[in-house]
């Protein structure tokens, strides 16, 4: 009995769960901390989750250049996870910045809210270092659950309720489908290990032919497309995005896509290389899809909120074409765009939160009417944000794209760049729709319930900081994405 | 004899009445019980994979995928009570607020 708990205890190694860990710890502290708070004081909960975040984006850098493995190669807290989880506490704290203000004007201040933003945190950095199919499924569920529950917090909004029971069914549905498919996948390789499973299938190359491994495969991929909402997996997306709170459809955007491509790019790249010809074919089908039923769609929409949610569905699209390219370029340019995109949208967002009414029923374009006259710092910050995610030159986007594009180049893929481009050209139509009614229009109103709440105004800064950073000098957070792949 | 493939087309056939449900079925909690259906004829598959061939990882796989599924169930139970007073009903085809 002894043995075998030395035995265990030589395959642990607490470093390389660290950052999750000071998270959950974090989490549950606050949990505890507003049963002992007065209703509708969330503030103090605000400020120690961002603390929370600080401490574990200090924990997490320590694995940079220095990778921790533990728990029987099940976690690896190596550059990969490290650049990823720095993406997601980014997209966390972004999201908390903007939150306190928020939850108090539509009535909710919820304080259990901070803690489940925390869990799902955690829950995607389990995806980003999970190198076992166990431990990246706990990670999505942790997180996936975490957000059901964000998404229906508003329980007497019947939008808020939809968006919650809606995401849930799908989510649920879609998870039996990626346990079906990490099932066959067990019974190929006789392993869930995700780099054992790449060995297994480098030695028995018979194997990679079977249709249960590749069965396997797609059953996989279609829990982490649904996730990244690439098309035809992506109906959830819009209802989902408009109906939830406006700061959890922006950590909705950023965080959960991130999380699934950390995923994807991990099994696909390292436990299912063998099968590259037949997944990169179909995710070549997927992204074209995907970028094309996002633009065009986004085009008829005239909430902006789910405008955005389109324009998150495209944005999968060009990221899923780093990962078609599969070279260096192109996977490093899927970690750069990630986090580019994480700056840009949750700006976007941010903006939204400070225009929006209690109940939010203004907006829509034309509830924009004027607005860049009548509040100036609001009206730029938004237009810088639209720009980027056009991929205008300076911003993040353009920088973003073209790492990837070239990433697709350089790998062969001459036309799925090009009609990314043309997708490209698509999408200013719809963004430049909302810079126009913010400058060429008459305003309607005078804009005197926006009120400047210093959070949602230092996430506005932070993110107009990262994405004119990441556009101007892009070379430095690309070569460290370069350290960070396989 | 009953091999390892009866198992895994017991659980094919399971999991596709399931997925089946999902996709006819109109009343969240029926729906909410097919997708259920579905994690369980996953779990035996990793059972009946698990043994034939001879490791634990699939048993050890099922402990958390019906951990997971109780979780689950607790939240989802609570979004549709959330949703029923204030719908007075938990048919899907009311769920219908947000559309495109």
């Amino acid at each position: 009995m002894e043995n075998l708990v030395q035995l265990a205890m030589q395959n642990v190694n607490f470093a390389a769960i660290m950052p999750s860990l000071v998270l959950c710890c974090f989490g549950m502290a606050i949990l505890l901390i507003n049963v002992f708070m007065p209703r509708g004081k969330t503030t103090s909960a605000s400020l120690i989750s961002i603390i929370a975040l600080l401490v574990t984006a200090v924990v997490s850098l320590q694995g940079w250049n220095n990778p921790q493995f533990g728990f029987a190669g099940h976690v690896a807290l190596d550059n990969f996870a490290t650049f990823f989880n720095m993406t997601f506490l980014l997209a966390a704290g972004l999201t908390i910045l903007m939150s306190d203000d928020y939850l108090r004007r539509e009535g909710y201040p919820i304080g259990e809210y901070y803690p489940l933003i925390l869990f799902s945190t955690a829950g995607a950095m389990w995806m980003a270092s999970g190198t076992d199919l166990m431990t990246i499924f706990l990670g999505l569920e942790v997180l996936s659950i975490s957000l059901y529950i964000l998404a229906g917090m508003f329980r007497h909004q019947l939008q808020s309720n939809e968006a919650g029971l809606k995401y849930f069914l799908l989510g649920a549905f879609s998870t039996g489908f990626l346990l079906y498919g990490i099932a066959l996948l067990y019974g190929v390789a006789g392993t869930t290990n995700v780099a054992d499973i790449g060995l297994y299938l480098s030695a028995h190359p018979a194997m990679i032919g079977n249709p249960m491994t590749v069965a396997g495969m797609l059953l996989m991929s279609i829990g982490f497309l649904f996730k990244i909402a690439a098309a035809p997996f992506h109906m959830w997306t819009p209802d989902v995005y408009q109906g939830a709170p406006t700061p959890v459809t922006a950590f909705m955007s950023a965080g959960p896509k991130a999380a699934a491509f950390a995923a994807l790019m991990r099994i696909f790249i390292l436990g299912l290389a063998g099968l590259q010809s037949e997944w990169t074919s179909l995710l070549w089908g997927l992204a074209i899809l995907t970028m094309i039923i996002g633009n065009v769609t986004a085009i008829y929409q005239t909430n902006l909120k789910r405008m955005l949610a389109y324009s998150s569905i495209a944005h999968a699209g060009y990221a899923l074409v780093g990962l078609v390219a599969a070279n260096a370029v192109g996977v490093s340019g899927i970690l750069f765009y990630m986090l580019a995109y994480t700056f840009m949208n949750l700006g976007a967002f941010a903006v939204l939160v400070l225009a929006g009414k209690k109940g939010e029923e203004n907006l829509t374009l034309e509830g924009f009417s004027g607005f860049g006259f009548k509040r100036p710092f609001l009206g730029v910050a938004m237009t810088i944000f639209l720009l980027s995610l056009m991929g205008i030159p300076p911003t993040a986007g353009f920088a973003g794209k073209f790492y990837i594009f070239a990433g697709a180049i350089k790998s062969g893929y001459i036309w799925l760049a090009i009609i990314g481009v043309l997708n490209s050209a698509v999408s200013l139509y719809y963004y430049l729709r909302v810079i126009v009614y913010m400058y060429f229009k008459d305003p309607q109103e005078d804009y005197s319930w926006v009120s400047m709440h210093t959070g949602a105004v230092v996430s506005i800064v932070i993110a107009i900081v990262g994405v004119l950073y990441l556009g101007i000098i892009p070379g430095k957070i690309m070569e460290m994405a370069k350290l960070a792949i396989f | 004899m009953i091999t390892v493939n009866h198992y895994l087309v017991l659980s094919a056939i399971l999991f596709a009445l399931g997925t089946f449900g999902v996709l006819t079925r109109r009343n969240a909690i029926v729906i909410f019980m097919c997708i259920e259906l579905m994690l369980n004829a996953v779990n035996l598959s990793f059972i009946a994979l698990s043994h034939h061939l001879g490791n634990l990882d699939g048993q050890i796989f099922v402990f958390f995928v019906m951990t997971v599924a109780a979780a689950e169930a607790a939240v989802g139970l609570a979004l549709m009570i959330t949703f029923f007073r204030n719908r007075e009903s938990i048919e899907v085809d009311d769920i219908s607020m947000l559309k495109w």
